[in-house]
C-alpha cells in the first residue's frame, strides 16, 4: 500500500536531485531550465499525494496553476534562449556579463 | 501488494531517469531522460488516483514542452565539450545539497511532525468517483478568476514568446499598407488644361 510518506520521500529525492542538477550544470542555461522543471515536478507530487491523501481536491487544482505557469516560463525561457544564441553564438553562463559594471 | 511492486519499480525508474537528466553529456539525452521522468511521474500519479493531472501532465508536458526543449536543443548548435569545462569544480557541493535535502525532508517526514499521519494509506474512492469531474467543479466555480488569470498568462507567454524570436527579413519586398491608403488622387495624377486643335506641346 503507498502512503503518504512514500510519496514525500519519492518527491524529496527528486528535488533534491534537481538542486544537485542546477549546482552540477550551471554552465549550461539549457539544462538548467530543464532542473527547474524537474523541480516543478517534485512540487507537483507534493501537491497531488496531499491532495488525495487528505481527501481534498484543491491541490490538484493547485497542480493544475502551476503546469500553467511551468509551460509559460519554459516558452519564454526558450525564446530568450534563442535570442541569446543568436547574438552571442552561445549558450554558456559566464559569457553572460554585459552588465557587468 | 501489486500496488507496492508498481510504486517501487516506477520510482526507481523515475530517480534513475532523473540522474540521468542531471548528469548526461549531451543535451538531447537530458532531455530524453526528463520525458522519461515525466512518464513515469504520470504513471505514479494514475497509481495515486490523480488520473486527470496524469492525461494532463503526458499531452501538456511530453507533447508541448519537451518537444519544445528537443527543438531548440537541436536548432542551437551548442559546443558540448567547451560547456563540460569545470563540470566536476562544485560537484562536491552538489551533492553534500542533495544529502542534505534529502536527510532534512526524510527527517521531518519521519518525526511526523507534519500533522498528518504520514503511514496511512488513502481513504478508498467510490466507485462512480470521477476525478474529472470533481477538478473540473472545483475549477469553474470556486477557481473560475483564478483560471482566467492563467489563461491570460498563457496569451501573454505566447505573445512574449512570439515577439521575442520574431526578425525581420532583410531584403523582403513587402507593401507598405499605410503608405498605400494615404495615398490621394493629387499625387498620381496632374489634371492639365489644353486648349483644343492646339497639338501636342
Amino acid at each position: 500500500m503507498i502512503t503518504l510518506g512514500h510519496m514525500l520521500t519519492l518527491s524529496a529525492v527528486l528535488f533534491a536531485l534537481s538542486v544537485a542538477g542546477i549546482f552540477i550544470n550551471r554552465k549550461n542555461v539549457l539544462l538548467l531550465l530543464m532542473c527547474i522543471e524537474l523541480l516543478l515536478l517534485s512540487a507537483n507530487f507534493n501537491f497531488v499525494a496531499f491532495a488525495r491523501f487528505l481527501g481534498q481536491v484543491d491541490g490538484q487544482v493547485f497542480v493544475f496553476f502551476i503546469l500553467t505557469v511551468a509551460a509559460a516560463e519554459s516558452a519564454i525561457g526558450l525564446a530568450i534562449l534563442v535570442v541569446l544564441f543568436r547574438e552571442r553564438r552561445s549558450i554558456h553562463v559566464e559569457d553572460l556579463d554585459t552588465l557587468r559594471g | 501488494m501489486l500496488v507496492s511492486i508498481l510504486f517501487y519499480s516506477f520510482a526507481t525508474i523515475l530517480v534513475a531517469s532523473g540522474v540521468g537528466v542531471i548528469t548526461t553529456r549531451n543535451p538531447v539525452y537530458a532531455a530524453l531522460s526528463l520525458v522519461l521522468c515525466f512518464f513515469t511521474s504520470a504513471v505514479l500519479w494514475m497509481l495515486i488516483e490523480a488520473e486527470f493531472l496524469a492525461i494532463v501532465l503526458v499531452l501538456v508536458y511530453v507533447g508541448a514542452v519537451m518537444v519544445l526543449f528537443l527543438f531548440v536543443v537541436m536548432m542551437l548548435d551548442i559546443n558540448v565539450e567547451e560547456i563540460r569545462r569545470g563540470f566536476t569544480r562544485y560537484a562536491w557541493l552538489g551533492w553534500i545539497v542533495t544529502a542534505t535535502v534529502i536527510a532534512e525532508i526524510v527527517g521531518v517526514i519521519v518525526q511526523r511532525r507534519l500533522g498528518v499521519d504520514v503511514t496511512r494509506g488513502a481513504a478508498p474512492l467510490p466507485a462512480n468517483y470521477s476525478n474529472a469531474t470533481e477538478l473540473g467543479t472545483a475549477l469553474f466555480t470556486r477557481y473560475a478568476y483564478a483560471i482566467e488569470i492563467a489563461a491570460v498568462l498563457l496569451l501573454v507567454a505566447i505573445i512574449a514568446a512570439i515577439a521575442l524570436t520574431l526578425r525581420p527579413r532583410l531584403g523582403l519586398k513587402v507593401q507598405d499598407v499605410s503608405a498605400q491608403v494615404a495615398v490621394r488622387a493629387a499625387d498620381r495624377l496632374t489634371m492639365v488644361k489644353m486648349k483644343p486643335g492646339g497639338g501636342a506641346p
